[in-house]
């Protein structure tokens, strides 16, 4: 079983985010990257793939060379081989684009991207990937099991849970819940250290244009400080979200 | 021209975030000079579509079909969006809006902008207010296709309902042979869903053990809202995990959100800060929660929240 796992690089959970003066760019000094934190519970759950079915499972992100430590990082975590499309992505149609090229090209059983990226939070690549690929696909991944030529998945949904069955190939969007936290691969030094070793190549990307721009950033406003009431005044709170907030 | 509105309903009904979408659409069909199109995928009531809104509602059968299904769905509205040459879709951000979103974007050669926050700036090229960084940016974007799909922040726009001419039509469900098969659906206990709240209480782990949920449960239930919970608190066990709000939980975007013992790491506020009013009530003056908040209290759960859930009942009453 061949299976690809899509990372995206995104700034670590507690930056400050910042645009650039003129309001056009993401501000990326000082900022540390991370695996997307959805992406990593995809790429988890690959490795416990790999280590139950014997899968060989590749890390693919769209990005330039700053990118590649975080590559190494999965690969120390226990992916067998990274690609980079070396590409400055531009929207999430273009990535979907740029895997679909590549899972042509190779062909996988299992491909998961995160639910949605931390940054962006468009959720748009898995569904945009596995309609390109006319794939089944299933987001909001929290369960996935193979059995043969078979995956059979759970959708976390508004108030529940479905249950789903498909052949593979499939797309599976991912996020917590389909390893939990505590199950998450932390690199230890021969992980590390075998990483190195491990093949990180680079793609030329296929030439296209993306399907949006951003035109420029905006911060949301300042808020104001917090109304605080003594414990004793619950009246006071219930009177200021009535008729303040007016909320309830 | 049109404006196409992708509408979920639940027992016969279409759901409030649903109805919000009929009213953005309808702001924008009046933009554009479009009409705006309503398309549901069982019988229900047409009437309260038409009170929303629609100018045009398609209703489809899915009686083969009892599950959502994904592929059928995106290539039923896509036949839609073809007919009624639609320039604007929209859809809501539920769990079906944003699966069904991207794909059906892909299928009308559309391009897709999700967390719309307000109404178009323009409409050509149409540009659009985004929430990205998990609420900590907007982005203002551009679509750069003939037709845009757009996903649109629940609780962004609020209800106004204002009549569409409601004339109604079916359309056949797609036979698209499905890659997927839904073997079961199952529904947590008959609860508020997090998505569809307008209220959301959610307690931390300062409330000490699952038995005190008790207070969570009753305030929840005396204020028509829905339970959450911080992270530690579904790591510990003591709650499920779809009840975990925060960056790797669900978001949580209503109109007033009630925080419990819950300290307020940067990882939860960034999956509530799209929440219209804050309330914290926390012992500790220092909880990071209370720079981010509208209204607090600091002082003991245990006490502040049975006194709360009996003053509410008595303003209801009243």
């Amino acid at each position: 079983m061949k299976i690809l796992v899509c990372i995206s690089c995104v700034p670590d959970t507690t930056t400050k985010i910042n645009f650039t003066a003129d309001q056009k760019a993401f501000e990326t000094q000082g900022v540390q990257y991370i695996i997307n934190p959805n992406d990593e519970f995809g790429l988890t759950r690959a490795i416990r793939l790999q280590q139950s079915h014997g899968a060989h499972v590749t890390v693919v992100t769209v990005g330039d060379v700053s990118c590649e430590p975080i590559l190494r990082k999965c690969l120390a975590i226990g992916a067998d081989a990274a690609l980079r499309i070396d590409t400055q992505p531009q929207d999430g149609y273009f990535v979907a684009k740029q895997l679909e090229a590549l899972c042509q090209k190779q062909s996988f059983d299992l491909i998961l991207t995160g639910r949605e990226s931390i940054d962006y939070n468009g959720g748009m690549v898995g569904g945009m990937l596995a309609t390109l690929l006319n794939l089944p696909f299933v987001t909001h991944c929290v369960g996935l099991e193979i059995n043969g030529d078979e995956a059979f998945m759970q959708r976390e949904i508004d108030g529940g849970k479905e249950h789903t069955k498909a052949n593979l190939p499939v797309v599976v969007g991912a996020q917590k819940g389909l390893v939990e936290e505590k199950d998450l691969i932390i690199p230890n030094m021969r992980g590390i250290m075998q990483a190195r070793q491990k093949p990180l190549t680079v793609e030329a990307p296929v030439a296209l244009d993306s399907r949006s721009q951003i035109e420029h950033y905006e911060k949301p406003e300042a808020r104001g400080p917090v109304t605080l009431f003594d414990p004793s005044d619950v009246d006071g709170l219930l009177n200021a979200l009535q008729n303040q907030a007016k909320v309830l | 021209m049109a404006v196409v509105t992708f509408i979920e309903t639940h027992n016969g009904k279409a759901s409030k975030a649903s109805l919000e979408l009929l009213s953005y659409g309808r702001s924008m069909a009046a933009a554009t000079s479009a009409s705006l199109v309503a398309v549901i995928f069982s019988d229900s009531d047409t009437q309260e579509l038409k009170d929303h809104g629609a100018d045009v509602i398609y209703t489809v059968d899915t009686a083969s079909d009892s599950y959502f299904n994904l592929e059928r769905y995106s290539a039923t509205l896509a036949e839609i969006c073809a007919l009624e040459k639609a320039t604007l879709v929209v859809v809501s951000s539920s769990s079906e809006g944003r699966y069904l979103g991207p794909s059906l974007a892909v299928k009308t050669e559309a391009t897709y902008l999700s967390n719309a926050v307000a109404l178009p700036t323009a409409y050509n090229p149409l540009t659009v207010k985004q929430s990205c960084f998990t609420n900590k940016g907007f982005a203002i974007s551009e679509s750069l296709s003939s037709c845009t799909v757009l996903s649109l922040s629940s609780n962004a726009f609020g209800i106004h309902p204002q009549p569409g001419r409601g004339e109604v039509k079916t359309h056949p469900f797609a036979s698209t042979q499905s890659k997927l098969e839904v073997t079961k659906v199952e529904h947590a206990q008959e609860s508020i869903s997090i998505a569809d709240a307008d209220i959301v209480v959610s307690g931390g782990r300062g409330l000490k053990g699952p038995e005190h949920w008790h207070l969570i449960e009753d305030l929840a239930s005396t204020l028509g809202a829905a339970t959450a919970c911080s992270k530690p608190v579904s790591d510990l066990g003591w709650r499920p995990h779809s009840e975990h709000v925060g960056q790797t939980g669900k978001p949580v975007a209503s109109n007033l959100y009630i925080a419990i013992g819950i300290s307020g790491a940067i990882q939860h506020l960034a999956g509530i800060n799209a929440s219209k009013v804050k309330v914290v009530i926390n012992n500790d003056p220092e909880a990071p929660f209370f720079k981010a908040a509208d209204y607090g209290i600091v002082g003991d759960a245990f006490e502040v929240v049975p006194v709360l859930i009996e003053k509410l009942k008595a303003l209801k009453k009243a």
